[in-house]
């Protein structure tokens, strides 16, 4: 997965991962503490799930278990369904994305040009509610293969040997390693090769708590806690309001020129609170992709964050 | 006295109001103490004597399964958020 700047890729597969690293000098809360952002917009297709999306889906060829031209199907807020949507196009497989209804318009704009299609789950069911109807599809229809990110071992690998693996290699310190929470793969991957460098690292997720408009979950037996997902591997959990990863988004933009998208906003959030406990350190925070597709929302210039963005799925 | 933030899934349970004030020096004792005034509330946070498994616990914003758990000290004026467990958008 690893090259060079300088020679050229046969294919927009091979340019995913080796995601730049940069310092955020003007954000940090103290000198001593230096904060580093890996941003994973920069995959060709903006997101860090270009990374499990590739992952999963070379598994999946190798295994033999997805055959030329099968039909994918996956649940995803978005990313996951575009990365996916790549993939499936240069590799010839047709693809149906179960996404809630309320995601941006952007997220569907881009899925139906890359020429998936999409399966609305109900709005206020969020991640929950995609996840439950694309598991009812596939058991209805036996042709269709989901990669299952929530589920899918390429998932976490792909963090382990891609994201995890870049990270230490740029650097001889890690004190905190924080990113967004969603099917975990990520925290469980990465955070377990940098643990592995830097066994005293402090694995951090970074949570969103969503209004209550999409915490429609009829009862708790609706919950749904990723396989992938082991909580007993992270350090601290932390929950990010709507209006705090705002904020964060907001810093990052102004003060280092980084255009984030909403998760981005939580992580940098998370990673300036634990910042503060550190005297001195390091702390390597992970942008999983950047504000263009957040661009249609209210949020950036609104005064009432939370109201703003009550309605929607975000990350 | 801490405040405990209700997650619309669980508020029928305790008649629709957002937020309770509980009393306890442990998240366990504060679940207790909602668990004797609404003992629907405790049948689904609790299992066992642990919290069940689609309920997140959070004290003042962080998930007490990375604190000391049920057993995380309390103090006056702290806010519970009581979420149940959703899957992330991805």
């Amino acid at each position: 997965m690893a090259r060079s700047p300088l020679t050229a890729g046969s294919s927009l597969l091979d340019l995913v991962g080796s995601t730049p690293l940069v310092e955020l000098p003007r954000l940090t809360p103290k000198p001593a503490v230096r904060i580093f952002a890996k941003l994973e917009g920069q995959n060709p297709t903006g997101s860090i799930k270009d990374r499990v999306a590739l992952a999963m889906i070379d598994a999946a060829e190798a295994s033999g278990e997805l055959e030329p031209g099968r039909r994918l199907l996956e649940p995803t807020s978005g990313n996951t369904g575009i990365s996916l949507a790549l993939v499936a196009k240069l590799r010839g497989y047709p693809l149906t994305c179960v996404m809630p209804a309320n995601v941006t318009e952007e997220r569907r704009r881009l899925l139906r040009l890359y020429g998936a299609d999409i399966v609305d789950s109900a709005p206020e069911l969020g991640s929950n509610g995609a996840v439950r109807l694309a598991l009812e599809l596939a058991e209805r229809d036996p042709s269709l293969f989901m990669p299952f990110q929530y589920a899918n071992d390429a998932n976490p690998r792909a963090h382990h040997e891609g994201t995890g693996a870049e990270i230490v290699a740029a650097l001889d310190r890690i004190d905190v390693f924080v990113a967004g929470l969603g099917t975990g793969g990520t925290l469980m991957g990465a955070g377990e090769r940098v643990r592995e460098s830097f066994p005293d690292v402090v694995v951090a997720a970074a949570e969103p708590l969503p209004g209550d408009e999409v915490m429609g979950l009829r009862s708790l037996a609706d919950g749904y806690v990723p396989p992938i997902l082991d909580v007993s591997r992270l350090d601290r959990k932390l929950l990010v309001s709507n209006g705090e990863s705002i904020a964060g988004l907001r810093l990052l933009l102004e003060r280092e020129g980084i255009f984030g998208g909403v998760s981005s906003g939580a992580v940098v959030h998370a990673a300036l609170k634990l910042a503060e406990e550190l005297d001195e350190g390091v702390v390597v925070c992970v942008l999983a992709d950047g504000g263009w597709k957040y661009l249609s929302a209210g949020f950036w210039d609104a005064d009432d964050v939370d109201a703003a963005m009550g309605r929607s799925v975000w990350w | 006295m801490a405040a405990v933030r209700i997650p619309p899934t669980l508020r029928a349970e305790v008649g629709g109001v957002r937020e309770l004030e509980a009393r306890g020096a442990t998240v366990r004792a504060v679940i207790e103490d909602l668990a004797g005034r609404y003992p629907q509330l405790g049948a689904l946070l609790l299992a066992g004597g642990e919290l069940a498994t689609y309920v997140n616990v959070y004290l003042g914003g962080e998930d007490v399964k990375t604190l000391d758990g049920l057993d995380t000290p309390v103090y006056d004026g702290e806010t519970i958020i009581l979420l149940p467990a959703m899957a992330g958008g991805a």
